[in-house]
């Protein structure tokens, strides 16, 4: 049996990909485009799904995929190096190889925003696992209603994919709104937490499937906003995140309350989520 | 010709608020108009006005001795910006500075405490509506201070 085919039958076996291409997006934080190794097509994945990348030697890590869901030749991840594992990640150069093991985890529910508009709110680097579903609304423009995209970072340099973020603005039908927590004197966007953002949006909460991304406290704030502005909690979606290793709900690492977040998760209505969001240390 | 009358009662800040009410606080309403890159108010002035900003954005900041200058939070078209005018010292905490040109319709602040004073129930609408702002904007500082997209959190 070889290595692809063993692969594509074992979810415990990583498959060998090589590392294409290497974008550093900000200070810290890079986008590696992976290929594999065999020139084989790489598996099919939803928007919202993770896959376990290793690094042979150092460790293996839970990315969720940042890609485009209609290209089916490569496997797209944004890293931010906080750590021994993830630095070995992106240190990677072009030609090197990277275990992959997946796709995992439920994805953010496209199919249900069909015919309704999509608001995406993301915090950080959680703009990563979203970039999906903004990828595929925009490719299938016509199933969708207006897309909302609020974005927030840290400072003007820690914001990810400017490039895309300015071309995603001027697409029809689609609103694109930036903030930072600190912003420089020289910046002349929008400063404040992502939920300021919530009133330049023109939502009409009724037609509108929310999709959330970022720090778990930042989330918690979000659902709770939406809420007040009267979203339904089965109309938001969230993105929870805990330590994974095994990704398939054997190992229980990533137990949150009864869920699994590798199995059940990642993605999750809130009305589920909110009250484990609400308990102390768990 | 839009009146300041008609203005102030289909501002979002004043939403709900009767007419009466909405004509007493015309009487200390004027328009105005900010550049880019003047400041509207500065830290330790005299507070007697607050802004409902029309068009343009304020961006709010603050300075520290020996420290870059930070901005806080940005306040834009819709938004009421300041409420230092509303309790003592009657100062402002932070400058306000366009960084667009901002169109404003300004509310004096005197004018009003005064009838706030003469009419209580004009005074609790005015406290009522100015202590929402303030919650957001403490929910927004206590998000900010958690710094939550720092790395390793």
């Amino acid at each position: 049996m070889t290595m692809a085919t063993a692969a594509t039958t074992d979810f415990m076996l990583p498959q060998p990909y090589l590392v294409q291409q290497v974008v550093k997006e900000t200070a810290d934080t890079f986008t590696l485009t992976l290929e594999p190794s065999d020139g084989t097509g790489r598996n099919r994945f939803q928007p919202g799904q993770f896959s376990m990348l290793w690094v042979f030697g150092v460790g293996e890590l839970p990315i969720s995929i940042s890609g485009n869901p209609a290209d089916r030749a490569q496997l797209v991840y944004t890293v931010r190096s906080v750590g021994k594992a993830t630095h070995a990640l992106v240190s990677r150069e072009v030609g090197e190889t990277v275990g992959v093991r997946g796709p995992f985890g439920t994805g953010w529910p496209v199919e249900k925003a069909e015919g309704r508009d999509v608001l995406v709110i993301a915090g950080g680097i959680g703009l990563a696992p979203l970039r999906p579903v903004i990828y595929e609304v925009l490719h299938n423009r016509e199933k969708y209603g207006r897309l909302v995209i609020l974005y927030g970072a840290r400072s003007p340099r820690d914001l990810l994919y400017r490039k895309e973020l300015t071309a995603w603005a001027r697409q029809p039908e689609t609103q694109v709104l930036v903030t930072v927590d600190y912003g420089g004197l020289s910046w002349r966007g929008h400063v404040g937490v992502v939920t300021t953002l919530f009133k330049n949006a023109r939502l009409q909460p009724a037609r509108t499937l929310a999709f959330a991304c970022g720090p778990e406290i930042m989330m918690r704030f979000v659902a709770r906003d939406l809420e007040n502005q009267g979203f339904a909690p089965e109309n938001i979606y969230l993105s929870m995140e805990r330590n994974m290793k095994c990704a398939v709900g054997f190992c229980g690492h990533c137990q949150y309350g009864p869920h699994f977040i590798c199995k059940d998760g990642p993605i999750f209505p809130y009305d589920r989520m909110r009250p484990l969001l609400e308990k102390y240390e768990l | 010709m839009e009146t300041l009358e008609h203005i102030i009662s289909e501002h979002s800040f004043f939403s709900g608020l009767e007419s009466y009410y909405t004509n007493l606080l015309t009487g200390c309403a004027s328009n105005v108009r900010f550049e880019k890159g003047t400041y509207i108010f500065k830290e330790g002035e005299e507070a007697n006005e607050f802004y409902l900003i029309r068009a343009g954005k304020v961006a709010l900041e603050i300075f520290a001795p020996q420290r870059k200058p930070i901005m806080l939070a940005t306040v834009g078209e819709g938004e009421v910006l300041g409420w230092s005018w509303l309790l003592p010292p009657y100062q402002w905490k932070v400058h306000a500075h366009a960084i667009e040109t901002v169109r404003a319709i300004a509310l004096d602040g005197k004018c009003l405490r005064t009838k706030c004073e003469e009419n209580h129930d004009l005074g609790y609408e005015m406290l009522k509506r100015f202590a929402r702002i303030m919650e957001q904007r403490l929910e927004a500082t206590l998000l900010q201070l958690l710094d939550v997209y720092a790395a390793g959190k």
